[in-house]
């Protein structure tokens, strides 16, 4: 067992029936059409989502009024098979800007045959976020432990 | 169900009686004591509670004494708890729907 470092990695993967192109060119071009719009910085009503497809480029949501919120840094970008971007966020849910202080979310795109692509995600190094983050790691998916603050200010950031 | 449970936790005060009634089962009396708000007002937020699913009623003797549903407290940590889950879920319907994009036709290409 690796429960050193599973503690503080949160996997989840889905297979979608679509080649591995279009899988990879869905989650990263496309991520508008798929992300949760409740799920966004933004005091505004979230307008649209910009992957900017190239490593040190952002993850950008744009407000209906202009705003914009860079949450997230690209760090691997490798189509079709590998994308990594940085959680840019800390945690009172604010965009944080120091790469030390922030977890990573890697994607890997798997051919299953012709027309299926195994999509595994890892959302590793959450103890990066510092004291609490044990609340980052609740928040995206663990089933240890749970507690309402990180919720409901996630709720109430995103109304 | 899931949008209940937040929006009724979304008050501050609603929210700091469930917090109470998370720590220790109690009687609205108890609730009442360590709230800046009157026993009828703790009230109505438990009866917002109860109706979101997230408090449930139990008769101890002559007394009502609240405590966390767990029913209903599944629906939302399962809402929270799987942001991944959820998001990966839509990412496949989402993909699977959508019809790839058309190659470029010779006059659209330059």
């Amino acid at each position: 067992m690796t429960t050193g470092t599973d503690t503080t990695t949160v996997r989840r993967s889905v297979i979608v029936e679509v080649p591995v192109e279009r899988a990879f060119a869905f989650f990263t071009e496309d991520i508008g059409k798929w992300w949760d719009p409740n799920h966004h910085l933004l005091t505004e009503p979230l307008a649209e989502m910009i992957f900017e497809p190239v490593v040190g480029g952002s993850i950008i949501d744009r407000g209906v009024n202009g705003a914009e919120s860079r949450w997230a840094t690209v760090l691997a970008y490798d189509p079709p098979t590998h994308v990594a971007f940085s959680w840019s966020i800390n945690l009172q849910w604010q965009v944080e800007s120091d790469l030390a202080k922030t977890s990573e979310v890697h994607v890997t795109f798997t051919p299953q045959g012709e027309s299926s692509t195994l999509v595994e995600l890892e959302h590793r190094h959450l103890d990066r976020h510092g004291p609490g983050w044990e609340s980052m790691r609740d928040a995206v998916g663990s089933p240890n432990g749970w507690n309402l603050e990180p919720f409901a200010r996630a709720v109430l950031s995103s109304a | 169900m899931v949008a209940d449970a937040l929006v009724a936790l979304a008050d501050p005060t609603r929210r700091r009686v469930f917090e109470l009634v998370a720590e220790h089962p109690s009687p609205v009396g108890r609730l009442a004591e360590q709230l800046p708000v009157s026993r009828p007002a703790v009230s109505q937020h438990l009866k917002v509670l109860r109706q979101a699913g997230l408090v449930h009623e139990d008769r101890v003797g002559t007394r009502h004494v609240y405590r966390l549903d767990s029913a209903g407290l599944g629906i939302l940590r399962a809402y929270f708890d799987s942001f991944w889950e959820r998001s990966l879920a839509a990412f496949k319907e989402a993909v699977e729907q959508t019809d790839p994009p058309d190659p470029p036709t010779a006059q659209e290409a330059t």
